[in-house]
Order: structure tokens, then C-alpha cells, then sequence
């Protein structure tokens, strides 16, 4: 029943936000991207985290803001030298 | 049940939870320094906070029989301004000295910064020149594992540093391997909605075991339960684990980690 009523919580977000009307935003890009984690033969949950995870190792600059967002912006998973102008 | 809340953070906290926490079979209450929710504008707004750490939540803990341990630092919340971090680092050794104080805590990282990490390894050298125990706290959501990976990084480089002495906390099914591998604890934080739920926590034990592991609430102003460690007992418990396993994990992991400070008094 857990389970069940969690699936369907997830069903019903993905509902509201595309009845949305504002504006594209990367942390739902994001989870829809970590929801094919669920279809990988042994730790998902591991993999849904590393899905939503910042993959790179240099620290940043500077801290701007001490919040984080629940995912990694997809512009910044490209390092800056590999990126096409 | 018995058990120890090894990581809450009490001064957030009403004299009603003390009470629950003490009935529900809790003994000793360990509370690393926390970022308030706002920064401080001094380091004599730390020192407050510290004498508040080492002198009044004592006796308010006392109250209710649980004895009161603590951990100092400036948290990595607030580690982005390297001067103020440095005039705080300055007045914590000779608090060091106080009876109630295991060592330095939750330092770590939390946006994965430069300043952070200079911040950090400021932290550690504290610890290794005063022989503390340290307790780490990891960046939460998107920036764990790789602030996991930066601050094992900065523990490894530092030689003087045993990683048993060392509790990296906030673990979750990404980072907890790179943790255990490396010989330090691992600590689980057992939240509604971020960090690890009961559910996932007792996952992890079954995958990874109980040897250096330790679950905390981390009850702080947020959305978090102070009784998370005993509920997190009872659903072990319906999941088959034997009660020898159950102490184990909430009472005699915590004291085995934490009596490596000659100040914890309490003995399995």
C-alpha cells in the first residue's frame, strides 16, 4: 500500500506540473530523466541519486547561495571547454 | 530501548522533546555546532553559542537525566567568509578544555567551495594539533556526492588524521560505500523527506551491515523528528532484526565511536 500510494503520488505530480502553464524548469527535466533509473536491474536508488547528482569534482569559486535545488542544471554538466559556442 | 541520539541539535529544540527523547529510552544526546538559519555577524556571536553548547543545554538535558555532549566548529554554512571563519576558529581551542565537548563538529563542506574547503582544512588541522574526534557533515541534495568525494579527499591528505576517528555523517546509497571503504563511520540522518527515511536506512544496513555505522535525527529548526532513532528501532525491528542488532546499531555503536573521547562516560 506504501509502495502503491507513493507511485501514485508520483503519477499525480507529473500531472500537475505539464497542466502547468509557466515556464520549462531543469529540476523537472531532471527527475523525469532520474525515473528511467527505475528501470535498471539493481540499485536504483543509488542510481536515481547519482542521476540528480553534480558528477563533476572541481570546487566551485564561490558559494552564491547557501540552498541547494534537488538537481544538477544540465548547462553546467558540460564542462565550459567542451561546450559548442 | 535504550539509545543515544548522537547528532541532534537541542538548542532548536522545546523542553518537550528532551522529555519524549528521555521516555522513549534515550540516555545521552550528542549536538554538533549548527548554522543558527541566519549568519552570525561575530565570532562573540559564536562564543555565545558555544557557552550556550557547553554550559546551559546541560543542564536543561539534565532535567530529564540525559547527559549532554557537544561538538565546535563554525559550520560550512557560514565557512564562505574565510575571515570570520578564522576569528572562530581562534576562540575554540581553549573550549576544547570544557568537559562536555567531544571534538569538532559538523565541519564539512556544503556548496563544495574554495573558501569552504580552505575553511575545512583549517578544521581538520585544529583537530589533528588538539587530538579531537571529528565529525563531518556532507552537502545536502545535488552537491553530496561530490562534496562527499572533495572532503574524504581533504581527510586522506591530511596524515595526521585516523579514520576512525572520524564520523561522516549525512550518508546515503551513493556515498556510503566511499565512506565505509575508506575506514571511516558512517552516519546515517534520518529525515521525513531529505537524507535517508527509516526505510532506506535500514536498506542501507542491509546491504552494507552495522560495523561503524550510527543513525541520528539531527533534530534541528526544520523539518526533522526528534524520536526518528527509536522509530527507526521499531521498523527494524518489524523487518526481522534481532534486538542484540537493534542495541547494536542505537546505543552501542554511537558509545563505541564517541568513547574514543575519554570525556563520554557512558559504557556498553
Amino acid at each position: 500500500m506504501d509502495a502503491r500510494s507513493k507511485l501514485l503520488d508520483l503519477a499525480a505530480f507529473i500531472d500537475r506540473v505539464e497542466r502547468g502553464t509557466g515556464g520549462a524548469d531543469f529540476r523537472f527535466a531532471a527527475f523525469r530523466s532520474a525515473l528511467t533509473a527505475l528501470e535498471a536491474r539493481k540499485n536504483r536508488a543509488e542510481k536515481v541519486l547519482l542521476a540528480l547528482s553534480d558528477p563533476t569534482k572541481m570546487p566551485i569559486p564561490a558559494a552564491t547561495t547557501k540552498a541547494a535545488t534537488g538537481a544538477y542544471p544540465p548547462a553546467a554538466k558540460t564542462p565550459k571547454r567542451h561546450r559548442k559556442k | 530501548m535504550r539509545y543515544i541520539e548522537p547528532h541532534g541539535h537541542m538548542v532548536s529544540r522545546t523542553t518537550d522533546d528532551y522529555q519524549a527523547m528521555a521516555t522513549a529510552g534515550c540516555e545521552a544526546v550528542c549536538e554538533p555546532a549548527f548554522w543558527a538559519g541566519f549568519d552570525r555577524s561575530s565570532a562573540d556571536g559564536f562564543y555565545d553559542y558555544f557557552c550556550q553548547l557547553t554550559e546551559h543545554e546541560p543542564k536543561r538535558a539534565a532535567k530529564f537525566g540525559l547527559q549532554h555532549y557537544t561538538w565546535l566548529c563554525i559550520n560550512p554554512k557560514e565557512s564562505e567568509d574565510v575571515s570570520l571563519a578564522d576569528h572562530v576558529l581562534a576562540i575554540i581551542p581553549p573550549l576544547l578544555e570544557r568537559p562536555t565537548v567531544l571534538g569538532i563538529g559538523e565541519i564539512g563542506l556544503n556548496k563544495n567551495s574554495k573558501n569552504e574547503i580552505n575553511v575545512l582544512e583549517k578544521h581538520v588541522d585544529l583537530a589533528a594539533r588538539f587530538n579531537q574526534l571529528i565529525l563531518v557533515h556532507t552537502p545536502h541534495l545535488e552537491d553530496k556526492y561530490k562534496g562527499t568525494r572533495l572532503i574524504l579527499d581533504v581527510l586522506k591528505n591530511d596524515r595526521r588524521i585516523k579514520p576512525e576517528r572520524c564520523i561522516i555523517d549525512h550518508v546515503e546509497e551513493h556515498t556510503v560505500k566511499m565512506v565505509l571503504d575508506a575506514g571511516f563511520w558512517a552516519g546515517m540522518t534520518l529525515y521525513p523527506e531529505s537524507k535517508c527515511t527509516p526505510a532506506r536506512a535500514i536498506d542501507i544496513m542491509d546491504v552494507y551491515g552495522t560495523e561503524q555505522i550510527w543513525m541520528n535525527s539531527a533534530c534541528d529548526w526544520g523539518i526533522s523528528v526528534p524520536l526518528a532513532v527509536p522509530r527507526t528501532a521499531l521498523e527494524m525491528r518489524k523487518r526481522g532484526y534481532a534486538e542484540d542488532t537493534i542495541d547494536k546499531m542505537i546505543y552501542r555503536n554511537p558509545i563505541q565511536f564517541m568513547s574514543q573521547s575519554p570525556k563520554f562516560k557512558i559504557k556498553a
